[in-house]
């Protein structure tokens, strides 16, 4: 894919005034047209990020570019190819739903275009809530109002900042249909989130950012591949003193006592494996107690990603 | 976009439509509260308060009471309307649009300011309800209105920056705001106090800035008009250059 960058961060560190290193030179290309999920846990820098770009944190050092244009010396131009969605959910709570996107087009420094507006809030499912005061809306419907409001100026660019956060199922089921929606009319979509399934079943490449670093920026299919490890764990009856040669081929590992065999497998692969497995077993008269199957977490791949950082081969 | 005029436009609107669904609070209440002033010092008292300078005491006080409540509403406002989108969270959609921080301050400062002046004018309405008003030099009273409610307007978009709480919000006003105006000759002229006292009033900057209003009505001043429209001028600069430090710095906006 030779798509360009609509967004270009170079070099990004950002240092709060308490000293806090939220950032550490952070580079990533974010491609026009996709849907990017930033994966990491809280405190990670994933707002700090996006709060940078979007222009309400200054960074300490570094360039970014949003559509070609400095996000500091052509503030202007940058900011009003952008909408964000907050993670919290600040809203207004006297104007109506009408008035607050129809602000919102203003601020960005768009001409009122009343058109758009009623396709955002129909898109959103808000157009039948347009004269109603946003705090008589609930918790979703206020996220929908910050999504039409961070839409209502046409922005080549969506920040999502954990889109998810405090939304019911059926909301964010609605969410990623608009997500790709939005994707299919040509927005880039950047959004944020630490629930594996998110990005999953939404982006088409991922992130994932720990401790103000970018550990990795991947395709999809690639990163879920590694996402996808699995392990068996077979209590043994019997501690064994070594690993049968017969048992070679499955790259079994043996804890010290002698008491666990673990299968680190790819969740994917063929599942006749473990039963060949266990046949093996069952031929060479090596009983178990008990058994259990453990997916590799997002926490591990973190883990996994971080050591072989430190350890310089990455 | 050289200038995001759709972006001032668009807050303008916004806080004068704030003003408007608490009309009761903005508009009706401060006119009631001057009534009062009327009722209780010109029509109970003033009968026995001798003139000032020629002008009845009641006269006297309209425009002393037009400035009270332009600078009480004029800081109130601004520092209300930036204040509560920080506190809301609201703030981040202000701060990540394409808005300069001058356009900004065009749209707070210039809806708080439009406010008081209307406040400021209603009041004068309500004044020439209870007695006979003569403006002499209009055109400079329209000119120390509109500095004034500018100036005390910046201030209060400073403060709203500045405070953290709803406390610090109340604060400055309360403690300085109010005390300075009551001692900056609104119900009295500086003739009126012993030499040592009229000395020390003279430090306040609020009294510049009242007996030049005055002085648009009555011709009848405590200091001279140069000095109150350096004074006003002076104030104006100064939350200016403020200000213009604030947003350079990003002083309790921007981490």
């Amino acid at each position: 894919m030779a798509m360009p960058a609509i967004i270009s961060i170079q070099d990004l560190t950002k240092t709060y005034q308490s000293g806090f290193k939220a950032l550490k030179g952070v580079s990533l290309d974010i491609r026009q047209g996709e849907i990017f999920a930033l994966l990491g846990p809280n405190g990670a820098g994933k707002t700090t990020l996006i709060s940078i770009v979007c222009g309400i944190v200054t960074p300490t050092s570094g360039r970014v570019l949003a559509d070609g244009f400095d996000i500091v010396s052509q503030w202007r131009e940058a900011r009003s190819r952008i909408g964000l969605v907050p993670q919290e959910l600040t809203t207004d709570a006297f104007e109506t739903v009408w008035d607050t996107v129809s602000f919102s087009r203003g601020l960005f420094g768009c001409a009122p275009n009343p058109a758009h507006i009623e396709k955002v809030l129909r898109q959103l499912s808000l157009w039948d809530k347009r004269k109603n005061q946003i705090m008589t809306l609930s918790g979703g419907m206020k996220r929908r109002v910050m999504i039409a409001k961070a839409l209502s100026h046409e922005p080549d660019i969506l920040f999502l900042d954990e889109p998810s956060a405090g939304v019911d199922v059926e909301l964010r089921r609605d969410m990623w249909q608009m997500v790709r929606a939005l994707r299919e009319s040509g927005v880039t979509i950047i959004l944020t989130t630490h629930y594996i399934e998110e990005a999953e079943e939404m982006a088409d490449r991922i992130g994932i950012i720990n401790h103000g670093e970018l550990v990795l920026a991947d395709e999809k299919s690639a990163l879920m591949q590694q996402l996808g490890q699995k392990q068996l764990s077979l209590s043994l009856l019997e501690p064994l003193a070594q690993l049968p040669d017969a048992l070679a081929p499955w790259d079994l590992q043996l804890s010290a006592d002698g008491q666990e065999l673990v299968y680190a497998f790819d969740a994917q692969a063929d599942r006749k494996e473990i039963s060949r497995l266990l046949r093996a077993l069952n031929e060479l008269d090596i009983g178990f107690r008990d058994l259990n199957t453990r997916e590799s977490s997002l926490e591990d791949i973190f883990v996994n990603l971080v050591h072989r950082r430190e350890g310089g081969t990455a | 976009m050289s200038f995001n005029h759709h972006g001032v436009w668009a807050i303008y609107k916004f806080e004068m439509a704030r003003a408007k669904r608490t009309l009761w609070q903005s508009l009706v209440a401060p006119v009631i509260t001057t009534s009062l002033y009327f009722v209780v010092f010109g029509a109970a008292m003033g009968g026995r308060l001798s003139d000032v300078a020629g002008v009845p005491y009641g006269a006297f006080l309209v425009p002393g009471l037009i400035m009270l409540s332009l600078f009480t509403q004029s800081v109130s406002n601004a520092s209300f309307g930036i204040y509560f989108p920080k506190f809301s969270g609201t703030i981040y959609e202000i701060l990540s649009a394409p808005i300069s921080p001058l356009e900004a301050v065009i749209a707070y400062v210039g809806a708080a300011a439009s406010k008081s002046v209307i406040l400021g004018l209603v009041i004068l309405a309500t004044g020439a309800c209870f007695v006979p008003i003569t403006i002499e030099h209009p055109l400079w009273m329209i000119g120390f209105l509109l500095l004034t409610a500018i100036s005390f307007s910046l201030f209060g978009f400073i403060l709203g920056i500045w405070a953290r709480s709803f406390e610090e919000l109340q604060f400055v006003p309360l403690l300085i705001i109010t005390p300075l105006t009551f001692l900056g000759g609104v119900f009295y002229s500086l003739d009126m106090l012993s030499p040592l006292w009229r000395a020390v009033t003279l430090f306040n900057p609020v009294v510049y800035l009242i007996s030049g209003f005055r002085w648009s009505f009555y011709g009848m001043a405590d200091v001279s008009l140069w000095l109150s429209v350096a004074i006003s001028l002076g104030f104006l600069l100064v939350c200016s250059v403020v200000l213009w430090w604030i947003f350079k710095s990003g002083y309790r906006l921007k981490a």
